[in-house]
């Protein structure tokens, strides 16, 4: 996009003021080389949020956002439901409450190196990763229920996890207000047999090293030291999610038609929240949350069982698990006074900063995790929430390196496994199942991941603790 | 109004896919919606897979839209969602469009992991880039974005 569309408010501060039909303005956070590499859609996409009902304060664009569909990806919104706010399943997108969890394990690189190729592959046969790959779990009628109800309570109850994970789980492990009710026959079906799978596309699980400390305290508080390796798991709420998805956004074309919303895209599909739709969707999308949050735990799981093998005396504690396809009801300071908004982030993460009320005590001093996925040669960074979040994007930050070039150009550009070689040949170990998968997630088709934290870090979103480097990466 | 293709959809490739940032765009083109909606699929399916798969299983679906647009979308994603709960690929397709009805058969597979080498999963075809159209040269075309 030309930085010249926008009013620079400063370095990674630009505005669009509201113009036709929009009600807010877009406020995108980026440095101006992110603008310039963002597709013209960015813009008109979230310039689209902005003419939503209900839309407060500011439809904002994180630092990694790239064309998504209805929202881009990397947009925070948030609607008041008294000023006939609305829900967006395509603001929740496909995969809802697709997220990332960290796990530390308390080994050094030196503990991984010997064992590395090893572990690469037992992670690879033991973990179900992509497409045709078989889960050892069946849901029948009674526990998808339940699984749907209780989340990651569901599966530590199970014996898939740990008690002391679930206070480092966003909304405490269960999301409530889920409505397993409202979740149609043909989601519970899609999801019957894919418990405990990774999926595809970019959802990865990565064993990585801490390459670099930004902020020595909050490490401290984190876990996370010099050369210590921890465990990254990126996957979501699987087929359920997806149909969940699907139907609604289906119904919410027909619905939004006959509230009286004017759809500047069909993507953008939405119910009045205080509506019946809008409720049953909310329900609905609440007990897909507990579906993401129970799948990254029973992998969570899987992977101990890995480390146990290799690493017996070993364990393996929950650093954080965070997602970034969600509507949540927050409580944010708007127009002056405090009120209850249902923030949208597609395609970004909740950055609460310090002594927010969720957060549990030990992470209280110093801000809640915030774990950006990068790509795989390229590596990941651990940030902090910060204070200042709330006031700029309803306490958001970004989610990843976002991509920068489509699948398409990437399968073009390069072999997935020369991709592999080079990668070996720099101590990085990739598993997955198509040499073609690997190609389309190539590093060089995303953007810097160093330069979006930066980004985001400049703009007050969140501040930076860790790089991570990755190790071993199976992709699904 | 009936319209269907005269013959099921292997070896004629009149497909493409486009580029979008994160996903995929699909593109079937066609004598009629119905052969588009075929190809189309069978675009659908290249995401996943470049392998051959061998039309050993017919599975039958029906949908039902409001009009040609929202029926491609519907139709991509029944498709889906017979992959994701058969576990199966498809290589075939035979498409039958009645008024607001679409009568499908999708010929295919149980996925075989090593043969089919499937790259990445289709969560849900999207409503962006959506367009079914007569184009100036007399073909259909049916396009749409895919969510990976």
């Amino acid at each position: 996009m030309d930085p010249a569309r926008f009013t620079r408010v400063d370095g990674t501060t630009w505005r669009v003021e509201p113009s036709g039909t929009m009600r807010v303005p877009v406020i995108i956070y980026a440095d101006e080389n992110l603008i310039q590499d963002m597709d013209d859609k960015v813009l008109e996409q979230a310039a689209n949020v902005a003419r939503l009902p209900g839309i407060v304060q500011a439809s904002y664009v994180m630092p990694d956002a790239h064309w998504g569909y209805g929202f881009p990806i990397g947009g925070v919104a948030a609607f008041d439901p008294d000023r006939g706010g609305v829900i967006s399943a395509g603001g929740v997108g496909f995969d809802i409450s697709c997220g990332v969890r960290t796990m530390l394990t308390g080994l050094s690189v030196a503990d991984i190196l010997p064992v590395q190729k090893q572990l690469a592959d037992s992670l690879f046969h033991q973990i179900p990763a992509g497409v045709g790959s078989e889960s050892a779990i069946t849901l029948e009628a009674a526990e998808m229920e339940a699984m749907l109800a209780r989340g990651a309570h569901w599966a530590v109850a199970r014996g898939w996890g740990e008690m002391r994970d679930l206070e480092r789980i966003e909304e405490q492990g269960r999301m409530a207000g889920a409505r397993p009710d409202f979740v149609s026959d043909r989601a519970k079906e899609r999801q019957r047999r894919e418990m405990g799978t990774l999926g595809s596309g970019n959802h990865y699980l990565e064993v990585q090293a801490v390459a670099e400390i930004f902020d020595r305290v909050v490490a401290d508080t984190f876990g996370l030291v010099q050369d210590g390796v921890v465990v990254t798991v990126h996957c979501g709420s699987r087929g359920l999610g997806h149909q969940i998805g699907t139907e609604f956004l289906k119904e919410m074309v027909v619905t939004a038609k006959e509230a009286g919303i004017d759809l500047p895209d069909r993507e953008l599909a939405c119910a009045p929240i205080n509506s019946e739709v809008g409720q049953r969707y909310l329900g609905a999308m609440r007990a897909a949350i507990n579906c993401a949050l129970a799948n990254r735990e029973i992998l969570g799981h899987y992977v101990r069982r890995v480390f146990a093998h290799f690493f017996p005396d070993k364990q393996l504690r929950l650093l954080f698990d965070v997602s970034h396809n969600t509507c949540k009801v927050e409580r944010h300071l708007a127009d002056g006074k405090r009120r209850d908004l249902f923030v949208h982030r597609k395609g970004a993460t909740r950055a609460f900063g310090p002594e927010h009320e969720s957060l549990p005590a030990a992470l209280r001093p110093v801000g809640q995790p915030v774990l950006i996925g990068g790509s795989m040669g390229t590596g990941s960074y651990v940030l902090a929430g910060e204070a200042t979040s709330e006031a700029k994007a309803f306490s958001s930050a970004c989610h990843g390196a976002g991509r920068a070039l489509s699948r398409h150009a990437a399968l073009k550009q390069w072999s997935g496994r020369k991709i592999v070689d080079d990668l070996a040949s720099q101590g990085i170990l990739i598993r997955s199942p198509s040499t073609r998968g690997v190609a389309e997630e190539a590093p060089g088709a995303y953007k810097d991941v160093g330069a979006v934290v930066a980004a985001a870090e400049h703009a007050g979103l969140a501040r930076s603790v860790a790089r991570l480097r990755p190790l071993i990466c199976v992709k699904g | 109004m009936t319209m269907s293709s005269a013959l099921p959809t292997e070896q004629r490739r009149k497909w493409e896919h486009f580029p979008h940032d994160a996903d995929v765009g699909l593109r079937g083109w066609g004598a009629t919606p119905a052969e588009a909606f075929e190809q189309a699929a069978c675009a659908l399916m290249a995401v996943v897979t470049q392998a051959e798969v061998n039309p050993k299983i017919a599975v039958r679906l029906k949908c039902q839209a409001p009009d040609l647009e929202l029926l491609f979308v519907e139709w991509l994603n029944a498709i889906i969602y017979e992959m994701a709960v058969r576990n199966m690929l498809f290589g075939r397709f035979l498409v039958r469009i009645e008024n607001d009805r679409l009568e499908g058969t999708l010929w295919g597979e149980p996925v075989d992991v090593e043969r089919h080498a499937p790259a990445c999963e289709p969560k849900g075809a999207t409503y962006t880039a959506l367009r079914v159209a007569k184009d100036t040269d007399g073909r259909w075309s049916a396009a749409c974005i895919v969510d990976v």
